[in-house]
C-alpha cells in the first residue's frame, strides 16, 4: 500500500467509513471527525510511519501540518517522511 | 446553617514554599515556570513546567516516612503544617472525633507508579518495595494528614481531574456549614512532573512548549505545575471562641456537570456552576469583584470561560476583574484550585488582585479585564474561584472579606 492509501485507511477507520468513501478533497468535518478524532488520527499516522507530526490542538491553523483536507494531510505526511527518514 | 471561615493556609508550589512567598510572587507577577528537570526529560516534546525547586525529601522526612510518602504526600504534609500551625487549632476530644480531611488530587502518587513501572518493565526487576500501594494510593495524603494531626472524623479524597481541589473544598465547606464537623482540613495536591506524567499529557497535544498565556490571542496551550494548597475551614463561632485570625469567609459553592464531552468545555456547565455559587452564597453577580479563572491557556477553555462569565454577569462582566494565576504557577491539575484560592484570599483580605502574566495580545473572544501582567489594588468584597475539569465536572467557590 502506498502512503496515500495508508493515510486514507487511517482516516477512514477514525471516521468509521469505508476507505472508498474518503476522497482527497474531503475535509475532516465532512467525514465527521472532531478534535479528539483528529488528535487520534495524528497519533495513528505517527505510529504508522514512525514520524513526528508537529501539531498543537490550540492552534491547528498555525501548525506546519496542513489539515484542511485529506489531500493536504497526505502531502504533509509525504513531506514529513521525506524530511525525517 | 453555620458560618465557615478560613483560619489557616499553607502551600508549596513553583512560586514559593509558603503562603507569604507565593502571594508576594503573585503580587509581583513572577513566573515560576521553567525548564523541567528529571530523568528522561530529553525524550519529551514538552520540556517546561512549574516545578517545585529546592524541596528535598531527604532531611525533611525520616527513612520510614520516605518509604511511605510519594511527592504529592510530601507536598501535602508540608503545606498542612503551615496551615494548621498558622490556625493554631488543636484536635483533641470532640473536635478531634468530628473533624476530618477532604483533599483533591487527580493522579495521586504518579511518580511512584512511574518509578515502579520503570523498575519492572524497563529494568526487568521482579520485585517492588512492599509499600508501593500505600504510597501511591490517591488517599495517602489525606490519611497521613489525619494521622499526623489526630483527625478522626470523615476523611477522604476527591478525584475530579482539574476540579479535584475545588470539589474537595466545596464538600469540606458543606460539612462545616451543616455542623457535621467543627473544622475540616481541605485543599489538594498534585505531583505529575515526571516522565510518565508529562508524556501522558503531551499525547493530548494541548500543551504549550513555551509559556502559559491565558486569554492572550496568541496562547498555545497549558503548562503543568505541581505542589499543594491546604486550608483550615472552621466554624465561625469555634474560631472566634479561640481568638483565631480569620483570613476570609467561605460563603458559597456549586458543582455542575456538563454531561456533554470528555474533554471539550461547555459554556452552560461553567455558567451553571458560577451562578449556582452566587445563589448558594445568597449574593448577586454585581457583588463579585474578582474571579480567579480556571484560565488554562488553551484555545477552548479561555474563550468558553469568558463567554460563560459574560452570560452569568451580564453588563457587570465588564466591571469585574478576572485573572488566571496558572500563568505563574502552572496548572496544578488536581491541586490547582487550592493554590488559586490563595489569590482569592489575597483579593478579599488585602485588596490585591493577582495578574495574568504572559499576556501579549488581546483576544476579542476573551474581552474581559484579565488584569494583564501587573497586579492591581482594588477593594473586593466577594471573589469566585473557578475550576472546570476534563470530564465536564465543574466546581466554583465563593469567598468574602471578613
Amino acid at each position: 500500500m502506498n502512503i496515500k492509501d495508508r493515510v486514507i485507511r487511517i482516516i477512514a477507520e477514525q471516521a468509521v467509513l469505508e476507505p472508498s468513501d474518503v476522497t482527497p478533497d474531503s475535509t475532516l468535518e465532512d467525514l465527521g471527525i472532531d478534535s479528539l478524532g483528529l488528535v487520534e488520527s495524528i497519533f495513528a499516522i505517527e505510529e504508522e510511519f514512525d514520524i513526528n507530526v508537529p501539531f498543537n490542538a490550540n492552534e491547528p491553523s498555525q501548525s506546519d501540518f496542513d489539515i484542511s483536507n485529506v489531500a493536504s494531510i497526505i502531502s504533509g505526511v509525504e513531506a514529513l517522511i521525506a524530511q525525517q527518514k | 446553617m453555620k458560618r465557615v471561615v478560613i483560619t489557616g493556609a499553607g502551600t508549596i508550589n513553583a512560586l514559593g514554599h509558603s503562603v507569604d512567598d507565593t502571594l508576594e510572587a503573585m503580587r509581583e507577577g513572577r513566573c515560576g515556570i521553567g525548564k523541567l528537570e528529571f530523568r528522561d526529560v530529553e525524550r519529551l516534546a514538552i520540556q517546561i513546567g512549574g516545578q517545585v525547586r529546592g524541596f528535598e525529601a531527604e532531611g525533611r522526612f525520616n527513612r520510614q516516612q520516605m518509604t511511605l510518602y510519594d511527592r504529592f504526600t510530601q507536598f501535602t504534609l508540608f503545606a498542612a503544617q503551615e496551615a494548621i500551625s498558622q490556625s493554631g487549632i488543636e484536635f483533641v476530644g470532640d473536635d478531634a472525633a468530628r473533624s476530618g480531611v477532604v483533599l483533591g488530587t487527580a493522579g495521586g502518587g504518579v511518580s511512584t507508579w512511574d518509578d515502579n513501572y520503570r523498575s519492572v518493565y524497563e529494568d526487568g526487576k521482579n520485585r517492588v518495595h512492599p509499600f508501593v500501594v500505600p504510597k501511591l494510593m490517591n488517599n495517602a495524603a489525606a490519611s497521613h494528614v489525619s494521622m499526623e494531626y489526630n483527625l478522626k472524623g470523615p476523611s477522604f479524597t476527591v478525584s475530579t481531574a482539574c476540579a479535584s481541589s475545588n470539589h474537595a473544598m466545596a464538600l469540606a465547606f458543606d460539612m462545616v456549614r451543616r455542623g457535621m464537623a467543627p473544622a475540616m482540613i481541605t485543599g489538594g495536591a498534585e505531583s505529575m512532573l515526571c516522565f510518565g506524567g508529562v508524556k501522558a499529557w503531551e499525547g493530548l497535544r494541548v500543551m504549550s512548549k513555551d509559556a502559559c498565556r491565558p486569554f492572550s490571542a496568541n496562547r498555545n496551550g497549558m503548562v503543568q505545575g505541581e505542589g499543594a494548597g491546604i486550608f483550615v475551614f472552621e466554624e465561625y463561632e469555634h474560631a472566634r471562641a479561640r481568638g483565631a485570625e480569620i483570613l476570609c469567609e467561605v460563603v458559597g459553592q456549586a458543582m455542575s456537570s456538563d454531561a456533554a464531552d470528555i474533554v471539550m468545555p461547555s459554556k452552560q456547565g461553567a455558567a451553571r456552576a458560577m451562578s449556582g455559587a452566587l445563589k448558594d452564597a445568597g449574593i448577586s453577580g454585581d457583588s463579585i469583584g474578582y474571579i480567579n479563572a480556571h484560565g488554562t491557556g488553551t484555545a477552548a477553555n479561555d474563550k468558553t470561560e469568558c463567554a460563560a462569565v459574560a452570560d452569568v454577569f451580564g453588563p457587570h462582566a465588564d466591571c469585574l476583574k478576572i485573572s488566571s494565576t496558572k500563568s505563574m504557577h502552572g496548572h496544578l491539575i488536581g491541586g490547582t484550585g487550592a493554590v488559586e484560592l490563595l489569590a482569592c484570599i489575597m483579593a478579599v483580605r488585602d485588596g490585591v488582585l493577582a495578574p495574568t502574566i504572559g499576556y501579549e495580545e488581546a483576544d476579542p473572544e476573551c474581552a474581559l479585564d484579565v488584569i494583564p501582567n501587573e497586579a492591581q489594588e482594588v477593594k473586593v468584597d466577594y471573589a469566585l474561584s473557578n475550576a472546570f475539569a476534563f470530564g465536564g465536572l465543574n466546581a466554583v467557590l465563593a469567598v468574602r472579606r471578613v
